[in-house]
């Protein structure tokens, strides 16, 4: 009749990993290498139809996991262009400093390249199926994850909503930032929104010869770009443009925090970035986006579970805040890759031992063992930012540097090359505290003092709102909306109509409103929601009170280019 | 387990396919053949049965050799292994007992007997329903129809079905029969695929399945009636005892309606729409 009832018995596999993305495909590829069982579930249509990065992954040279050892024919196939030239712009009105920040970018880098998540996921995810369906297992996609089987509250499985549940003997949480296996374990939580970022970004069309061209650049090469200054309205964070084979990927990645604290309209700031002059050179007169995507980013720093694991289960890569924010250059792919690999060998050798169930704790070691923890979660950072996050020391700087001697010492800085060699150390970076300075006054400042002006005539006119979400594809689950909010006051939801991507303050096709309602005679406002243009960010599950859950599989967004 | 769906081809009655003559009569010549939109669902349950059960799916069909392309399609869908066309000038203009005769021999004629054979419920043109039990009839089989939900054990060899009683949604039975046997699907079935195990066999077939739909002519068997060793009195237009003493073609629905323009901004127009819909307010026509 219906499928075949197994009550007490389910269906069983050695390794469930969850998710598709770079953390999910280590996993899955490393476990079936050795002959591991495996099953990957993946809830978008396709691998990679629900991911957003900016993106360029990287390859560190210390790491002991790259994607291409692992998925080889990965470059070839699944990446835009390799990062040759990378610079870094200090803004303040149409002044802009610029440093070439290469050097520092490839260090311990063995190769970064720009990718599509469609494109690199949904080939990862053929590989992937290739290597499990050998073990007995395989990939699917459109299944959604919904929560832990427990059995006398241990784990043993996975539930979900398009199948039976499912036990396995190691499961591997790589389901992303807002993963909801690492909430119903207990082991991270959407309360913070100082322990994330928001990245939104637009896929620009733009032909290979226009962007060889407008960059100087060959076939084979290809620029990354990174904003910060005054162009943000004070927010922190700062902006990038990373060159595709036949498009540009450019975005910002904020503080969650500093955008609820300025009400910042994020696609606004987008705007900013996109219309600011110096872009003009790359962008020309012709603006064709062909799509607008955002997400959450952990910041590793505060977000990263030092012990990622409960039982049978393991977390990699962003579910596990696995995300490193090295100052402005983003490592978040790679991680999840190492950790992925690590998690799979911790098993693989758990299981020769015979003794599965240490897994977790092998896996935690190794995370340690091979550095990859120091790098998310580094003591420099948490030695530094002790003393420079408090208000009175952020103020002092902010004094000091905007003063005559400040400023002085910035001109000196640069005559003496550090500020170049400032922005491309990863070790001044970790230190970096998450405060205005670093993102917004020094950059200004910089870029007052020493900059250039830049007069050309940016032209162009990105669509609205409405046209983006307009040009979204969506497949929406009517009447099973997978938000709900739980408190509808301005107090406690009201952040999500400015932060909210896809939502602004009069826009009425939004997911978040404003609304003054009538009760009892008196005038009230509240918030009110409809996820049908979601995005699927996770946004409001941090900045208001809500009821969050991902869409079941294959339902909501689905990007095309990620 | 071996399994056969019959399908049949039908004119594409969809809005913009579909072409009348001025008299309202059918031009088939100028409306493409589909595969009957029912038969989808028992293509679907083969699909399940072989999920579950591996084997072989295989899709017949009695008709001219455009129907190839149907079966071609049914190939597509529902991966099958192989297809059987029954087509030759003397099976023309068979009636649906002719063609359940026809069929049943094809069945017989099988290198490897059936235990499923699935039928569609309905054609889009013809209707009638009848030419899955009469193939059943011939055989000699237990046919189960309207059914929503099935199950095979073949250790037992019996087949178990939930049916709808008297194709009433609200009146389910389950049934259980020897194999081999006729299955008829209702509309309402829906396969499921609750497994990984399932969903991956299914990724399989797909894959697998590819290659082989594009060149679907390969993997076809057509046999007339000399292979099939029919007699043409038994056959065809003689072989059909059915008379069609007329047709009458369906007269249209008037296609307008009485309307009155009202401008939103017109207010007495406006309230003597109010007092005509007030009467229906509680709900009345
Ligand atoms: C704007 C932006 C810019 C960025 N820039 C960079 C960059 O330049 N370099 C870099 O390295 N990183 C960057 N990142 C971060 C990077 O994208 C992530 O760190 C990385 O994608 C994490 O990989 P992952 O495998 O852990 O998770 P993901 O790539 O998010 O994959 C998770 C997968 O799990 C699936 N999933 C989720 N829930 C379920 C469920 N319940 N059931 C089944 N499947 C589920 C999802 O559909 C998805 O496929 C950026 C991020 C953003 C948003
Ligand atoms: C009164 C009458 C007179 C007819 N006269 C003519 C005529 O003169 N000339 C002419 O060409 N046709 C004629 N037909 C059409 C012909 O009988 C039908 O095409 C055929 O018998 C199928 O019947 P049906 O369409 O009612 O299918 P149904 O019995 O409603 O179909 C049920 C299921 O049986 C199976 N099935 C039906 N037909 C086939 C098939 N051909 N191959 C494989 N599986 C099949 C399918 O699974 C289908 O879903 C006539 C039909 C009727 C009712
Ligand atoms: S509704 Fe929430 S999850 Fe969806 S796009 Fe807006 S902020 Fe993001």
């Amino acid at each position: 009749m219906e499928a075949p009832t197994m009550t007490d018995e389910h269906e069983h596999y050695e390794a469930v990993v969850v998710g598709a993305g770079p953390g999910g495909a280590a996993a899955a590829a490393t476990l079936a290498r050795n002959g591991v069982e495996t099953v990957v579930l993946e809830r978008g249509v396709d691998a990679g139809s629900k991911n957003v990065t900016g993106g360029l992954i990287y390859a560190e040279e210390s790491a002991p996991y790259t994607i291409d050892g692992l998925l080889p024919g990965f470059r070839e196939h699944a990446t835009e262009r390799p990062v040759t030239d990378y610079y870094i712009h200090n803004i303040a009105g149409e002044k802009v400093k610029t440093f070439d920040i290469t050097q520092g970018h490839e260090r311990d880098t063995e190769w970064a390249d720009a990718v599509l998540r469609r494109k690199m996921d949904s080939w990862m995810a053929e590989r992937v199926h290739e290597l499990t369906r050998e073990t007995g297992g395989g990939l699917l996609t459109g299944v959604k994850v919904n929560g832990l089987l427990r059995d006398n509250n241990e784990i043993v499985g996975v539930t979900c909503e398009e199948l039976d549940p499912i036990e396995a003997d190691f499961i591997v949480a790589a389901d992303g930032v807002n993963s909801e296996l690492a909430r119903a374990a207990g082991l991270m939580d959407w309360e913070e929104p100082e322990e994330w970022f928001q990245g939104v970004k637009a896929v620009v069309d733009m032909p290979g010869d226009a962007i060889n061209e407008r960059f100087g650049i060959d076939d084979d090469e290809g620029e990354a770009h990174l904003f910060s200054g005054d162009l943000y309205d004070g927010v922190r964070g700062g902006g990038f443009l990373y060159t595709n084979e036949s498009s540009l990927c450019i975005g910002n990645v904020f503080h969650l925090d500093s955008i609820v604290a300025e009400e910042a309209e994020v696609q606004e700031l987008l705007d900013a970035l996109l219309t600011h002059p110096l872009l003009a050179q790359w962008l020309g007169e012709e603006y064709d986006e062909r799509e607008y995507s955002a997400k959450l980013v952990p910041d590793s720093k505060k977000a990263a579970n030092p012990s990622p694991h409960e039982g049978r289960l393991v977390l990699v890569g962003d579910a596990g805040g696995q995300m490193q924010a090295q100052g402005p250059i983003i490592k978040g792919m790679n991680h999840a890759v190492t950790a992925g690999a690590l998690a799979a060998e911790a098993f693989v050798e758990a299981r020769s031992r015979g003794k599965p169930s240490t897994a977790g704790e092998r896996y935690e070691q190794r995370l340690h063992d091979e550095g990859v923890m120091a790098k998310l979660r580094p003591m420099r950072y948490e030695v530094a930012s002790a003393a420079g996050e408090n208000d009175i020391t952020t103020d002092l700087a902010e004094r000091l540097l905007d003063s005559p001697l400040g400023r002085a010492s910035v001109r000196a800085a640069d005559t003496a090359g550090l500020l170049g060699r400032a922005y491309g150390s990863p070790y001044l970076a970790s230190m970096m505290p998450d405060t205005k300075t670093p993102y917004v006054t020094l950059p200004t400042i910089i870029a007052e003092e020493l900059g250039t002006r830049v007069a050309d005539d940016n032209t162009i006119e990105p669509p609205s709102l409405g046209e983006r979400i307009g040009e979204l594809t969506y497949d929406t689950d009517v009447g099973n909306p997978h938000i709900v909010l739980e408190d509808d006051s301005v107090a406690a939801s009201g952040a999500a109509v400015t932060a909210c991507p896809v939502s602004a303050e009069g826009f009425g096709g939004g997911c978040y409103r404003e609304e003054t309602v009538q009760s009892n005679g008196d005038e009230e406002r509240v918030v009110s929601l409809d996820t049908q243009p979601c995005v699927e960010c996770g946004t409001c599950a941090v900045v208001a009170d809500t009821q969050w859950e991902h869409p079941r599989g294959g339902k909501g967004v689905e990007f095309r280019e990620g | 387990m071996h399994t056969v769906t019959l399908t049949k081809g039908v004119p594409d009655f969809r809005e913009g396919q579909v072409s009348f003559d001025e008299d309202g009569h059918l031009e088939r010549g100028n409306t493409p053949t589909v595969m009957n939109p029912n038969d989808k669902h028992a293509l679907r349950t083969a699909l399940q049965t072989k999920v579950r059960h591996g084997g072989r799916l295989s899709v017949m069909s009695m008709g001219p050799p455009g129907y190839g392309d149907v079966l071609g399609e049914a190939m597509e869908s529902v991966y099958a292994d192989e297809l059987y066309l029954l087509s030759d000038r003397e099976l023309a203009a068979s009636d649906t007992w002719a063609t359940a005769i026809t069929i049943a021999t094809g069945l017989q004629k099988l290198d490897e007997t059936p235990d499923l054979v699935f039928a569609g419920f309905k054609t889009a043109d013809g209707e009638t329903g009848h030419t899955g039990p009469q193939a059943c009839w011939c055989l000699d089989w237990p046919i189960i129809t309207h059914v929503i939900a099935l199950d095979v054990d073949e250790d037992e060899g019996t087949v178990r079905a939930k049916r709808l009683v008297e194709g009433d949604i609200e009146e389910i039975e389950t049934v259980e029969a020897p194999i081999p046997a006729f299955v008829v699907a209702d509309p309402e079935f829906e396969p499921t695929y609750r497994t990984a195990g399932d969903r991956l066999t299914l990724k399989d077939l797909r894959a697998e399945t590819k290659e082989r739909a594009k060149n679907h002519e390969e993997h076809m068997t057509t046999w007339d009636h000399a292979d099939l060793n029919l007699d043409p009195d038994y056959i065809g237009l003689d072989g059909s005892p059915t008379i069609v003493s007329s047709v009458d073609p369906i007269p249209k629905a008037p296609a307008e309606r009485e309307a009155t323009m009202v401008d939103p901004g017109d207010e007495a127009g406006m309230s003597e729409v109010f007092d005509a819909m007030a009467a229906h307010a509680g709900g009345e026509q």
